[in-house]
Parts: C-alpha cells; structure tokens; sequence
C-alpha cells in the first residue's frame, strides 16, 4: 500500500459514511418545501412557499422559541462563570480533590441523560420544589458547565504561567492581570465554549421532559409533534430552523479554535 | 511620570485583596472551586443521591402509596421475567449499535486522520461535527420521514423493483415488523445514526498518533495491507473505539425517546424508568431502573480503564 494515496475502498467507504450522516439532513430541507401535508410522502408533490407563513403565525411556536432562547442564554452565562472557575482552579495546581472535581463536571453528561432528569426530578419531589423557568435553568446549567470547562481547561494550560507572574512582577494586581492578561488569552476559547453550551441547552430534550413540567420548549414541542404529528409542514419547517439555528453556533465555535490545540465541539 | 507606575500605592482594598490571594495560593483555589463544587456537589450528587434512596423504597400494590423504607424488594422486581427482558433487550441494542458504529466510522476516521489534508481535512471535520450538534430530534425525526411507509427508503426500493427484498426482510422475526419505522432495525439504524459522531471523533483522535511510518515498516517488513491493519493498526485504534463504545453505549441505554418513536412496542430500559415515574407513579421502581445503566456504565467505565481508553479522550 502506497502511502500517501489512500485506496479506493477507503475512500468509498469513508464517503458513503459521511454520506449517511448528511442524507437525512438534507432531506429534512426538503420537505419543509412540501405541498403535501397529510404524509411524508416521497417524491414531494410540489414546492411551496406556504408553509414559512403558515409557521410564522403560530403563537406556540413563538413561545415555545422564546422559552428555549431564554433557557439556554441564562444556562449558558451560569455555565461560563461555573466552567471557567472551575478551570481555573484545575488547571492552575494539584489539590486535595482535584481528581474528584474534574470527574463531577464530566459526569451529568457521561451518565445517561434520563439518570440526570430522573434524578433532578425526585430532588425536585423530595425538596418540594415546584417545576418553574428556574427548574429547567437547573438542569441545563448543570450539564452545561462541562462543555465550558472543557474548553477553558484547554486554553489554560496552554497560557504559560510565566505571562501572570510577569504581569504581578511589574506590579500589576491578580485582578488587573486577569483583565488584562488572563482575560485577552481566553476569551476565544470562553466565547467558543459559550456557543457550544448554548446549542446543547438550546437542543436538550431528555433532562427537560423531566424538569420542565408543563413548560415547552422547542425540542419539547417537537417532541410533542413527532408523537402526536397535528400539522406535518410546520413541524418541517421548525425541524429546518432548528438545524440552521444550530449550525451557526457551531461554525462559529471552529472558527474561534480553529489552529489550536483543541478545536472546540469534540466533547458533546 | 514613571515613578507613579513603579511605585504603586499597595494600600487600596483590591490591592490588598489581590496581594494576599497571591501570597496564599490555597485560598485563591478554595475561592475558586467553592461555587462550581457547591453547584455540582448539591443539585448534581444530591439528586443522584435522592434517586438512590428513592429506590430502596418500595410501593404498597394495593393502595399505590410510597413506602419510606428500606428494602431490596424493588430492586428484586427488576428480575422478573418482563423487566428483566427489558434490560437484556436494551443492553442487546445497545452492544449491536456500538458494534456497527465502530464498522462504519472506521474508513471516515482513518481517511480523515491519515490522508485528508488542509482543505479536505477541515470538510471532514465539520462533516463530523455538524451532524454531530445538529438537533437531536430533528434528526430523529428526519429518520421518521426516511422509513414512512410513502417515504423516500420504500420509494427507493420499489424504483429498483426490490420490493420483494424488503418485504422478506420485514417477514423475519425479532428484526423484522410491520414496516421499517415499526421494527427493531429501523431502532437500530437510528440509534446508529444519532451516535455515529461520538464514535467517529474518538478514533480519529486515536489514528492521528499513529505515525505513518509505523505502516510503512510493517509493509516494509513484508506484512500484506491487511496484516499491517490487523496486527498494527487495529491495536492501536482500540483506546479510540473503546472511548467511543462508552458514548454509543452509555448514550444508547439511557435513550427513550428512539425508541418510543421509532420502533416496535416492545420497551427499552429509558422507556420503563420514564413510564414507572410517569403514568404508573412507581418511582421506587423507576429509580431503580435508573440504577442500572449506571451500574452497567460504572462496570464499563473499569474496564475501559484498565484498557488505556481514557487516554484517547
């Protein structure tokens, strides 16, 4: 086998892998375009515009969209703040359970989502806590905080220790150098890891159907849909939105890392 | 006008603040690491904690009350027939799909590691990393619309007149059903599907630490392209696809919306927790249901470890 030509059954192979996982997506594009609203019937009968309307004007798509939006942003701040001091102290020496903190922010995602959701939810039952907007935050923060850590972590051991000490040698106070010199060094990586934990809240369904009550969210709602289908089209478009909000998150995670050591996304 | 940067007032509160957070490291971690610790420590551990204790209690049959004892009695309940098949149903899906997304992400993580470059590379790597953020239940979803009766997989198999096939294929028993979006292959090719990334991402990140050159010494050497896969390749990507195993795996036990959507009526694990604290009102039992993919994944985890997996993540 020459070495730097791959074979053609590699490359057929690969191809038809990365096929498999776009097909379905591209799919989904087309059949918000459908005229036909009773099946999913393939080919589509016709092409229409309709559908974009028909979605624009339904109430309870605008709020279950607000709520998601609203979630995931206050989700994602209080991920960014956990996350990063949580970095901040991992990577910054060895301590008495240091171990034991790097394993806690990786295991709400590690473990099966429903465990977490079932788990918020007794803790909800037993606290006699009733299940609000801040119910749903909860949990999302939560599993949130390790995309952000993740990132960071990254970064800040690639920020040598020198750069801080030299910033306090010339006289500058732990609070200035991290303004101005830790702050400048992260902020790629923070911003990144915002993004990633904003599509994975803004995308959550498993822990939210167990901590949101009778709150919808987005993916709530389409759950909803895909049990008990009412109107398909919408469904078809919300499903197109969705992929498009998500995408843009995502690209712009790799942009920010791209060249580094880490490149952001790779821990879901 | 130096002088005043030289010589700074050390008397302000933040400087005094910042002068003794930097003379005492320690306080500066415990600083750091109290709020996250409290965060996750309180409402991630006491809600595991609580749906422990959950599942040591048990449910009078007659009046549906929750008994707030200790007792093994739930946990006993998990074995007999009915449940148990459940658990041996989940653990067999999810062993089918690691294994086939092991197969399948092979040839993408090799190509992608080894021969894709500069351009190419960054289209495979957002090839992977776009399905793999895309909306979970968009892509369930569009997995709906692929296995419709009317929809594009039977449309596809009557166009090339292999109606036939697929009929036969549908006749047979366990993988078989009714049509393809009521059958457990068509569960299957959607677990597949949805967790393909996790597995993908893993190897890669395995066979980009294997130097090419390892391969041309095994050629070199006069092993075939197929000894040099199976006796140097392969042990060096099994870290990459042990770490995958754990996500396909994992995330494949705890899963119930797949199933419920897509698929037969015949329930996995995530749909027997999420209907015993639901409908049934059953929570001892649900938690206690709860308990066994973190058993499963705890056992898994040990001897992924003892294996090297972590070191691929």
């Amino acid at each position: 086998m020459h070495s730097d030509r791959a074979s053609t059954k590699l490359k057929v192979a690969a191809g038809l892998g990365l096929s498999f996982m776009h097909l379905p997506i591209i799919l989904i594009f087309i059949y918000a375009f459908t005229t036909e609203d009773k099946s999913y019937q393939w080919p589509p009968p016709g092409l229409t515009l309709k559908w974009f309307e028909v979605t624009w004007n339904r109430p309870d798509v605008w709020e279950a969209l607000t709520l998601s939006l609203k979630v995931a942003s206050i989700s994602t701040i209080i991920a960014l703040i956990l996350g990063t001091l949580c970095a901040a102290a991992v990577s910054r020496s060895r301590f008495f359970g240091r171990e034991a903190i790097s394993l806690l922010v990786i295991l709400p995602i590690a473990l099966p989502g429903i465990v977490t959701g079932i788990s918020l939810r007794s803790a909800f039952n037993i606290a006699d806590i009733p299940f609000s907007f801040w119910t749903i935050v909860l949990g999302h923060a939560t599993f949130c905080i390790v995309v952000v850590y993740n990132n960071a972590v990254a970064r800040f051991r690639r920020t040598s220790g020198s750069l801080i000490e030299a910033s306090m040698d010339l006289g500058a106070t732990s609070f200035q150098t991290f303004r101005h010199v830790i702050l400048p060094n992260i902020s790629t990586a923070l911003l990144a890891g915002g993004m990633l934990a904003f599509a994975l809240s803004f995308d959550e369904v498993i822990v939210t159907t167990f901590t949101a009550g009778q709150q919808q969210t987005l993916p709530i709602w389409m759950l909803e849909e895909l049990v008990r289908p009412r109107q398909r089209p919408v469904t078809n478009v919300v499903a197109m939105i969705v992929v498009l909000v998500t995408f843009l998150p995502i690209l712009g995670a790799y942009y920010l890392t791209r060249g580094t050591d880490t490149v952001a996304g790779q821990g879901k | 006008m130096n002088d005043r940067a030289l010589h700074t007032d050390r008397s302000g509160v933040l400087t005094r603040i910042s002068d003794k957070l930097w003379r005492n490291p320690r306080l500066t971690i415990l600083l750091l690491i109290t709020l996250p610790a409290l965060w996750l420590g309180i409402v991630y551990l006491g809600s595991l904690f609580a749906l422990l204790v959950q599942s040591f209690f048990s449910i009078d049959e007659f009046s549906g009350l929750i008994i707030y004892e200790f007792t093994l009695k739930t946990y006993g309940e998990l074995f007999t027939p009915a449940n148990f098949d459940i658990i041996v149903r989940t653990v067999l899906m999810a062993s089918a799909v690691t294994i086939a997304a092991a197969i399948v992400s092979f040839p993408i993580a090799y190509y992608a590691a080894r021969y894709a470059r500069g351009k190419w590379k960054a289209i495979f790597y957002l090839g992977v990393m776009l399905p793999l953020w895309s909306s979970y239940l968009v892509k369930v979803y569009s997995w709906k619309l692929i296995l419709a009766k009317e929809g594009i997989l039977n449309w596809l198999f009557e166009t090339l007149h292999l109606s036939w096939l697929l009929e036969a294929y549908l006749s047979l028993p366990i993988v078989g059903g009714n049509s393809l979006s009521v059958s457990s292959t068509g569960t299957f090719l959607v677990f597949l599907y949805v967790w393909l990334p996790f597995m993908i991402l893993p190897i890669q990140a395995a066979l980009e630490r294997v130097p090419p050159s390892m391969m041309e010494a095994s050629g070199d050497l006069g092993a075939t392209p197929q000894q040099s896969f199976r006796h140097v390749l392969l042990p060096l990507a099994l870290p990459g696809v042990i770490a995958g195993s754990i996500f396909t795996f994992s995330l494949t036990l705890g899963d119930y919306i797949i199933p419920q959507i897509v698929g037969s009526s015949r329930r996995f694990i995530g749909q027997a927790v999420y209907a015993y604290q639901g409908t049934a009102g059953n929570i001892p039992l649900a938690a206690a249901f709860a308990v066994v993919p973190i058993v499963l994944m705890g056992g898994y985890l040990w001897v992924a470890k003892r294996m090297g997996a972590f070191d691929a993540l």
